[in-house]
C-alpha cells in the first residue's frame, strides 16, 4: 500500500507533464516551436489580440514571440542568483566560522524566518515601500524623458524585482552552503591551521573549495526557485512585456519587465479563451521544463561531495 | 530534497579554530574578506529585522478588532468594505485539507523510500519525483489543477453552470494541489528521522516475532513523531503562503461562497479567499487597493508564520535530545 502511495507520485507527475504539454502543444504548433522563443512585437498587444480576439494586422490568426518574457524572467532570475551568491557564500562562512555563538543561535531561526516570509509579503513591501522610493529617489526626470517613447518608467522595474527576489532566495542558498561548509571535516581545517595558515585562508582554501559543489548546487536550486516565482513578480516587476536593453546603460535597471510565471497570474482570466489558454500552458511547459532539468542539476552538482563522505 | 532552507539543523556545530588569533596579523585581502564576511552576516540580521519589523509595526497601526469579525464587501469606500473574516477561515480549510491529503502520503512516501525501497530504481525514480514536485512552480501546479478539476468526471468536486461547463474553482480543489506543496517536505523530514534510527530497534521488534509492517506501525513511526510534526509545520508554512494557486484555483471571490445544500461540502465545493490572497488584491496591484487591509492581513500571516517557525525551532530542538538509543 505504501509502494502505491509512492508510485502515484510517479503516476501523478506523468499526468502533469502529459497533460500540460498536451494543452501547450497549439500554441507551439501554431507559432513555429522555435520562432515561440523568437522576439517579435509587442508580447502585451499580442495577448490582448488572443483575448479580444481580433487578429494582430498582418497575421493571420494568434501570433506569440515569447522572448520578451523569457528574456525577462533570465534577467530577474539570473541578476537575483548572481547577486544572491555572493552574498550567501559569505554569509554561510560567517555562520558557520567567524559568528560568535551568541549570534550564530540568532541567525539560524533569522534564516529559517526570512525562507518562511510569503512572497506576497515581499510583495506588498516591494510595492508600498521600496517601489516609491526608488521611483522618488532614483529615477531622474531626465531619465523618465529620455526612454518615454518607447516605455514608462515606474518605481516597479527589473532593479526592484532583483533585489526582492535576491532577498527571497538567499535563506535557501545560505542553508545549503552552510550545511556543505559545517560538514566538511575538522581535521581538515585543523591541518591547515597547524602549519600556521591563517583562519581566513583556511576557510577559503579548504572549507569553501570543499563545498564548491554546494555551492553550485545551492545557486542551481535558488535558480528554480526564482524561475516560478509569481505572485511577487506580478506585483513589482513593473507589469509591462518589455525587453529591458542592457544597451541603455543604468536606465536599464529602471525598466519594466515580465517573467513567465507573472504573465501566467496575470492573464489567468483567460484561461476559457482556448488561444490565450494553449499560450499560457506553453508558458507553463517552459517553466515545468526548467524546472525540472535545474533540480536534476542541483543533485547532480552535489554529487561530488558524496566523495569526500559529506551529505549536504 | 530541493530548496529546503529548514535543514540547517538544531544547532551548527562549532568550528573555530582557536580564538587567540589576532585579525591585525592576516594580510590585506585576508582581513577584507573576515569584514565582508561579517558585513554579510550583520546584513542578513539587519535585513530579516528590517521586514519583520516594518511589517509587524505598520500591520499592527492598522489592525482593528472588527477586520476579524467582518467579511469582506468589495464596496470601494474602505470604511464599508468590512474584514477579513473569511480570507481567515479559508487559509484554515485550505490548511487543514492540505495537510489532510499530504500528512499520510508524504508520511508513506517517506516510510516506503526508507523501509521498503524495492525494486531499487522504482524507489529512485520516486525519490526524483518527490524532488521534481518539489521543484515544479506552484503557478504551475495551479493551472494543471484547474485542466484537472475542470474534467467533467471531478464535476461534483466544484461549480457547474447551467450550460455543463465545470470551473473546477474550488476549496477542495486547492486544498488538493496545494498538499503537494507540502507532501516533499513532509516526506524528507519523515525520512531524516528514519534514517536516524539504529538498526538494531528494528532487528529487536523483528526478535520478538513481529512482522516488518507491525514494526513500522508500533516502533518506527511513533519515534519519529516529532519529525512528522516538523515536516507538517513546515508544510503548512508553505501551504499559508502560497498565493498563486489560490488566486487560480479557488477562484478569488472575496466571501466564501457555498455551491449546493449540504452545509459543509458546499463551502468545500465552492470558492473563497486566503489571507494572502486578500493582501494579493488589496495591494496596488489588486482591485481592492486598500494598503491599510493589506497591511493588517500581511500581520496576520507573518504571525502565523512565526509561530510555525517557532513550533518547528521547538520541535526541532526536543528531538535531538529525546531519542535515548542514539546515545
Amino acid at each position: 500500500m505504501l509502494g502505491a502511495v509512492s508510485v502515484g507520485v510517479l503516476a501523478f507527475i506523468a499526468v502533469m507533464v502529459v497533460t500540460v504539454f498536451a494543452n501547450a502543444w497549439p500554441s507551439f504548433s501554431h507559432n513555429g516551436f522555435i520562432k515561440w522563443f523568437f522576439p517579435g512585437g509587442d508580447v502585451d498587444e499580442q495577448l490582448r489580440a488572443m483575448q479580444s480576439g481580433l487578429p494582430i494586422p498582418g497575421h493571420s490568426g494568434y501570433y506569440i514571440r515569447a522572448w520578451p518574457l523569457l528574456w525577462g524572467t533570465i534577467l530577474t532570475t539570473g541578476m537575483a542568483v548572481l547577486i544572491g551568491i555572493v552574498f550567501s557564500t559569505l554569509a554561510a562562512i560567517f555562520i558557520v566560522e567567524f559568528a560568535p555563538p551568541a549570534l550564530r543561535r540568532i541567525l539560524d531561526p533569522v534564516v529559517r524566518l526570512l525562507a518562511g516570509v510569503p512572497s506576497v509579503v515581499y510583495g506588498l513591501l516591494g510595492i508600498l515601500v521600496l517601489a516609491p522610493w526608488v521611483e522618488n529617489h532614483l529615477i531622474s526626470q531626465g531619465r523618465k524623458s529620455s526612454v518615454a517613447y518607447v516605455v514608462q518608467l515606474t518605481g516597479l522595474n527589473l532593479s526592484v524585482a532583483t533585489v526582492i527576489l535576491t532577498v527571497m532566495i538567499t535563506p535557501i542558498m545560505v542553508a545549503i552552503i552552510v550545511n556543505a561548509l559545517a560538514a566538511v571535516p575538522r581535521s581538515w581545517t585543523e591541518g591547515s591551521a597547524a602549519l600556521g595558515v591563517n583562519r581566513w585562508r583556511t576557510t577559503w582554501q579548504i572549507s569553501v573549495r570543499t563545498a564548491r559543489p554546494a555551492i553550485i548546487a545551492a545557486a542551481v536550486l535558488a535558480t528554480a526557485r526564482a524561475l516560478g516565482e509569481a505572485i511577487m513578480l506580478a506585483m513589482v516587476s513593473g507589469g509591462r512585456a518589455f525587453a529591458a536593453n542592457p544597451l541603455d546603460g543604468i536606465t536599464f535597471l529602471f525598466e519594466p519587465v515580465r517573467p513567465l510565471a507573472a504573465t501566467i497570474v496575470g492573464n489567468a482570466e483567460g484561461l476559457s479563451n482556448p488561444h490565450l489558454a494553449a499560450t499560457l500552458y506553453a508558458m507553463a511547459a517552459v517553466l515545468l521544463v526548467s524546472a525540472t532539468l535545474l533540480s536534476f542539476a542541483g543533485w547532480a552538482a552535489k554529487q561530488p561531495l558524496k566523495r569526500y563522505g559529506i551529505n549536504a | 530534497m530541493a530548496a529546503q532552507p529548514e535543514a540547517l539543523g538544531p544547532s551548527a556545530p562549532t568550528r573555530s579554530l582557536g580564538g587567540q588569533e589576532s585579525i591585525s596579523s592576516w594580510p590585506l585581502v585576508d582581513r577584507l574578506g573576515y569584514v565582508l564576511c561579517w558585513a554579510a552576516g550583520i546584513g542578513l540580521c539587519l535585513v530579516t529585522g528590517a521586514i519583520v519589523l516594518y511589517m509587524l509595526f505598520k500591520g499592527a497601526s492598522y489592525l482593528r478588532p472588527y477586520l476579524f469579525v467582518e467579511s469582506p464587501t468589495g464596496v470601494p469606500n474602505q470604511s464599508k468594505a468590512g474584514g477579513f473574516l473569511d480570507p481567515i477561515v479559508g487559509t484554515l480549510i485550505i490548511t487543514a485539507i492540505g495537510v489532510a491529503v499530504a500528512a499520510p502520503a508524504g508520511v508513506a512516501i517517506a516510510a516506503w523510500l526508507s523501509e521498503y525501497g524495492r525494486p531499487a530504481w522504482l524507489a529512485r525514480a520516486v525519490e526524483s519525483g518527490v524532488e521534481m514536485i518539489a521543484g515544479t512552480p506552484s503557478i504551475v501546479l495551479a493551472i494543471f489543477g484547474l485542466l484537472i478539476f475542470s474534467q467533467v468526471f471531478f464535476g461534483f468536486l466544484s461549480q457547474t453552470s447551467a450550460e455543463g461547463h465545470v470551473y473546477g474553482k474550488s476549496f477542495i480543489a486547492a486544498g488538493f494541489m496545494m498538499s503537494l506543496l507540502a507532501i516533499p517536505l513532509i516526506a524528507a523530514s519523515t525520512r531524516e528521522g528514519l534514517a536516524q534510527i539504529p538498526s538494531h530497534v528494528r532487528e529487536a521488534s523483528y526478535a520478538l516475532g513481529k512482522t516488518k509492517a507491525t514494526t513500522l506501525r508500533r516502533v518506527l513511526l511513533p519515534s519519529v513523531r516529532p519529525n512528522i510534526a516538523s515536516g507538517v509545520a513546515l508544510g503548512m508554512g508553505r501551504i499559508i503562503g502560497d498565493t498563486a494557486i489560490v488566486v487560480i484555483l479557488l477562484g478569488a471571490t472575496l466571501r466564501t461562497e457555498g455551491v449546493g445544500n449540504v452545509p459543509v461540502l458546499s463551502t468545500l465545493r465552492g470558492t473563497g479567499s486566503t489571507l494572502t490572497n486578500y493582501v494579493y488584491s488589496n495591494s496596488p496591484t489588486g482591485e481592492g487597493n486598500a494598503p491599510e487591509k493589506a497591511y493588517a492581513a500581511a500581520f496576520v500571516l507573518l504571525v502565523l508564520v512565526l509561530v510555525l517557525n517557532l513550533v518547528v525551532t521547538r520541535l526541532t530542538s526536543a528531538r535531538s535530545g529525546a531519542q535515548a538509543w542514539t546515545r
